[in-house]
């Protein structure tokens, strides 16, 4: 057998919703993870549990493009689908490169399938199929059935274990290990020996079917990517966030409390922080949305660091108590992972739709910090910066991310927690109590904190307006315009504290593109091809979206023309032109998907941005 | 510094300590100024803390509360005070909490957080002001109001079925539920103090008079003249008497309950013997028509049960105990961690 040796490959398993399709592709990740590819995955799944089976809203996939240079998304195409039943087949084919590899589990494509995708023939045989890709035409069921006889699993069981056997098929074409992921099952079913043999058995008859089989002539290999020196782990958006918020309870000293309402695709992180009690996070699953916010608004006045969890309707209930929040001046930070909307959209599909609810959403003059996650690798960080803004300013700060990122994942370099800055929050101190004043400030016109139990420093604070400096209630018309404007202030003055934003690629000239959030890789990754066809393209990526850079309005002037690529209708953009009163141009996809790097390429070429 | 310290503890503070500097601004004559007197009196009394008690409200006239105490206080937004009194306790199971709440507040706007404060049980001490009226928004029906009440936006008079606290908070599993009115002081402080020492969440309804907007409400209850024939005075372990002469009694044919007059033909074994353990009792006396029979007045019901942050707190120190304390090295480079050089 041959082996050929790729730069990167793009492979997509899909299949039914109760086929393992996500489970398949995370191993395949997570065994590509260890060979040193850098890589960038996208699940793509229906927000019903099972849809019917066999039909297009039931297609679940995974994607993972991986390879031997930086990868910057999961890919726009794909040069392998494994399709396990004619829907898959049917929704994802349009994405599969010509000449790519098709893998089809035959026993699936039956007439009752067929019919409810609307083939009238089976696809497999048809000739245009053969000649367009290279089809695998498996019969996967009866495979994994036959290596299966002799096992006490029901029929029903062992057809269960079909995903491992497209997962060992997979594997060996692509030269992947499997040894991690035997001893995944073995840990995943321990204790239930036959789940363990089938699963096992059911993946190694996968890689002896891809063995023998002639259609797989050749094997593939991707060599490790020339990865900054250090150590990796695989992990997802979610994972990331939760990670980044016990750490930063930890660099405060500061109890973690995240008080959350199960939503689509922020539940992930309510279900990862529940696991950390032993680092004191206190996780609280609340009545609804509005609960979880004001538990962790409780939980701050008390002293811990306090966080709430969501997407978009949940975020919209939330808003009141924010208000309250940027009133009181207390720390909180609020997790949108966002999703399609509006009301309830599509609660799986990625969206950046919920920029200005989380700006301007609130009632009243009511600013918050807004900082966004750009991809899964860089969720740990942005999460710490959330908490120390929030800790150390006194004030509620959104961390938006989004169901690409929340559930897509990236290898990730892992810091050493002795190298990570301290947080240090304006804790008010028995000490102090001479003259203690709840709303005096500092130089950054943060107030101090307070926290109950402090002899001394008992005071009241709600949501009426108050009495600069004393807090008492008042509703003197001068004092209101005074505070109003502190509390804008106070926001303003956080920019002081920002590193000096990174331009990637040209440093002037004549595009720069501007994006935020989960467009990074699709941006990043256009600006790179543009450069190297010879266009003069700069590109910057903003994690901090309220208050925005100081430096961006020189950064803005030094190029020709600005384009902002959003997944939403242009809400940076809005924003950027009432800010700087400068012409700004956008870039809109609102599918529910990620943008491709081909579609950035395109929007800059064909307005004859660049020469 | 030890004469200080020592001198501190001794210090037992009065109720002018628990006073606080701001003005207090509800009308002449409203029924919050005795709850203030007497919860300030109270906490005079237990011996407390100023700086280890936390008054959180929501938003009415009797959320105005905190700010008129001298202790830590918390004016939070309509109906939440119940979520943020969690998550406080949940981060500071340390602190004693008084929710300073109201029948619009508690039974309508938040009436969810309020359910669901009951049902786990956190040690909280709810202060349910209840004068049937919305009074801080100008007089509309609220949803303890009688059905046919006409205010500003029911001038034909309200269609609406009221909810009774009680009964709601036994529904919703409270662990203490007493009612008690604000023109009854020497009532109201003893049952401030059994509500203080009761270990979970403890709900208190308190009859409390709007003159503006609702006067009288209560009167034919609580006006002192009425008390001893339209209340009903649970002691626990007392049979359930009421009258002039304390010579009714409740009895139960059955599940019927019915008064009876005991008085000098020995029927007083008849009568049924209060029990604040026991659910079943305190459901019935929830539910006994006014004014066909007395309103209960006083503890109706008390149970010991886990409360939610202590055993939040024990499932982190048995978490802790058995997987040491978090390290956070090792957090972060998970189970699947790979190098390169």
């Amino acid at each position: 057998m041959k082996t050929k040796t790729l730069s990167r490959v793009a492979i997509r398993f899909a299949g039914d919703s109760g086929d393992g399709m996500q489970l398949t592709g995370a191993r395949f990740t997570q065994e590509t993870a260890r060979l040193g590819n850098d890589l960038a995955t996208k699940p793509d799944f229906p927000a019903e549990i099972r849809a019917p089976a066999g039909t297009i809203g039931g297609v679940s996939a995974f994607q993972i493009h991986f390879g031997d240079q930086e990868i910057f998304t999961a890919g726009d195409e794909v040069d392998v689908l494994v399709a396990m039943n004619p829907a898959a087949l049917k929704a994802n084919l349009k994405d599969l490169k010509q000449n790519g590899l098709l893998i089809c589990n035959r026993d699936a494509f039956h007439e009752k399938n067929l019919a409810k995708v609307q083939y009238t023939t089976n696809p497999l045989d048809d000739e245009s199929l053969k000649t367009k890709y290279r089809l695998v035409d498996v019969d996967i069921s009866t495979q994994t059935a036959r290596a299966l006889e002799g096992l006490s699993l029901s029929t029903s069981g062992k057809e269960k274990c079909k995903n491992f056997f497209a997962l060992g098929l997979a594997c060996h074409v692509f030269t992947r290990n499997v040894d991690d992921t035997i001893s995944w099952i073995e840990r995943k079913f321990a204790g239930k020996e036959e789940l363990i043999k089938a699963n096992v058995e059911a993946l190694r008859a996968g890689i002896a079917f891809a063995e023998a089989s002639e259609i797989l002539a050749e094997q593939f290999e991707v060599q490790s990517a020339d990865l900054p020196s250090g150590t990796y782990r695989n992990l997802t958006g979610n994972q990331g966030i939760a990670l980044g918020l016990i750490a930063a309870s930890e660099l405060s000293g500061r109890p973690l409390m995240y008080g959350s309402y199960p939503i689509t695709p922020a539940s992930d992180i309510l279900h990862e922080l529940s696991k950390y009690k032993n680092f004191g996070v206190r996780t609280f699953q609340a009545e609804d949305e509005i609960a979880a916010c004001c538990s962790a608004i409780g939980a701050a006045y008390g002293g811990a660091l306090g966080v709430t969890g969501s997407s978009g309707p949940g975020i919209a209930l939330k808003q009141e108590a924010i208000g309250l929040a940027v009133s009181t001046e207390l720390p909180l930070v609020i997790v949108d992972v966002q999703r399609a909307g509006p009301s309830t959209g599509m609660p799986t599909k990625t969206e950046q739709s919920d920029l200005l609810q989380v700006l301007f959403g609130r009632n009243g003059e009511c600013p918050v910090a807004v900082l966004a996650v750009s991809q899964p690798d860089d969720a740990f960080e942005t999460t710490l910066e959330a908490c120390r803004i929030a800790l150390e300013h006194m004030t509620p700060v959104f961390l938006l991310s989004d169901g690409h990122i929340g559930t897509g994942s990236q290898p990730w370099a892992v810091p050493n927690p002795e190298s990570l800055a301290k947080i240090s929050p304006p804790l008010v101190s028995e000490t102090q109590a001479e003259n203690f004043k709840p709303y005096a400030r500092n130089e950054q016109f943060v107030r101090g904190w307070a926290l109950p139990g402090t002899k001394g420093l008992e005071h009241r604070i709600g949501g009426i307006e108050k009495q600069d400096i004393t807090g008492n209630i008042s509703y003197d018309p001068e004092n209101h315009e005074r505070m109003v404007k502190l509390r804008a202030q106070k926001i303003a003055k956080i920019a002081e504290t920002f590193p000096a934003t990174r331009i990637v690629g040209d440093q002037e000239g004549d595009v720069l593109l501007l994006g935020w959030g989960s467009t990074r890789g699709a941006i990043e990754g256009a600006v790179k091809e543009l450069r190297a066809e010879g266009h003069r393209v700069g590109y910057v990526h903003l994690r901090y979206l309220n208050p925005l850079p100081n430096d961006l309005p020189e950064i803005l002037s030094r190029f020709k023309r600005v384009i902002v690529p959003e997944l939403n209708s242009g809400q940076l953009r809005f924003v950027l032109r009432a800010t700087y009163l400068k012409e700004i141009e956008g870039f809109s996809k609102v599918q529910g998907q990620p943008l491709k790097i081909r579609e950035v390429k395109e929007r800059v070429i064909s307005t004859g941005a660049v020469a | 510094m030890t004469e200080t310290a020592t001198s501190d503890a001794l210090v037992k503070l009065t109720k002018k300590d628990f006073e606080s500097d701001q003005e207090v601004r509800w009308c002449a004559g409203c029924g919050d100024y005795a709850i203030l007197a007497a919860v300030q009196k109270t906490l005079a009394s237990l011996g407390a803390k100023r700086e280890e008690h936390i008054f959180i409200s929501g938003i009415g006239c009797s959320s105005r509360f905190p700010y008129y105490m001298n202790t830590y206080g918390f004016h939070t937004i309509h109906g939440r005070a119940p979520a943020i009194a969690t998550g406080l306790r949940v981060a500071r199971p340390d602190l004693t909490v008084w929710l300073i709440t109201g029948d619009g507040d508690a039974l309508s706007i938040g009436g969810n957080h309020f359910i669901h404060l009951l049902r786990r049980n956190v040690n909280v001490n709810v202060l349910l002001f209840n004068n049937r009226i919305y009074g801080l928004t100008k007089g509309q029906y609220s949803p303890t109001s009688e059905v046919g009440k006409i205010t500003k936006s029911t001038p034909y008079g309200s269609i609406d079925e009221p909810v009774d606290p009680v009964s709601l908070a036994l529904a919703a599993k409270a662990t203490f539920v007493a009612r008690t009115s604000a023109v009854d002081v020497k009532h109201l402080s003893e049952v401030l103090t059994a509500a203080h020492e009761h270990r979970g969440t403890a709900m208190v309804e308190i009859f409390q008079n709007c003159p503006v907007f609702n006067d009288n409400a209560f009167d034919s209850i609580t006006d002192r003249s009425a008390r001893s024939s339209q209340q009903m005075l649970l002691r626990d372990g007392e049979p359930l008497i009421f009258g002039e002469q304390k010579e009714k009694g409740i009895i139960f044919e059955g599940f019927t309950p019915r008064v009876i007059d005991h008085g000098g033909n020995g029927l007083l074994e008849k009568v049924v013997r209060f029990d604040k353990q026991d659910k079943h009792l305190a459901m019935l006396l929830a539910q006994l028509p006014y004014p066909e029979f007395p309103v209960p007045m006083g503890v109706l019901y008390e149970e010991n049960r886990p409360v939610y942050e202590e055993a939040l707190h024990a499932q982190i120190a048995s978490a802790t105990a058995k997987k040491g304390k978090g390290d956070l090295k090792a957090l972060l480079l998970g189970n699947d961690s790979w190098t390169t050089s």
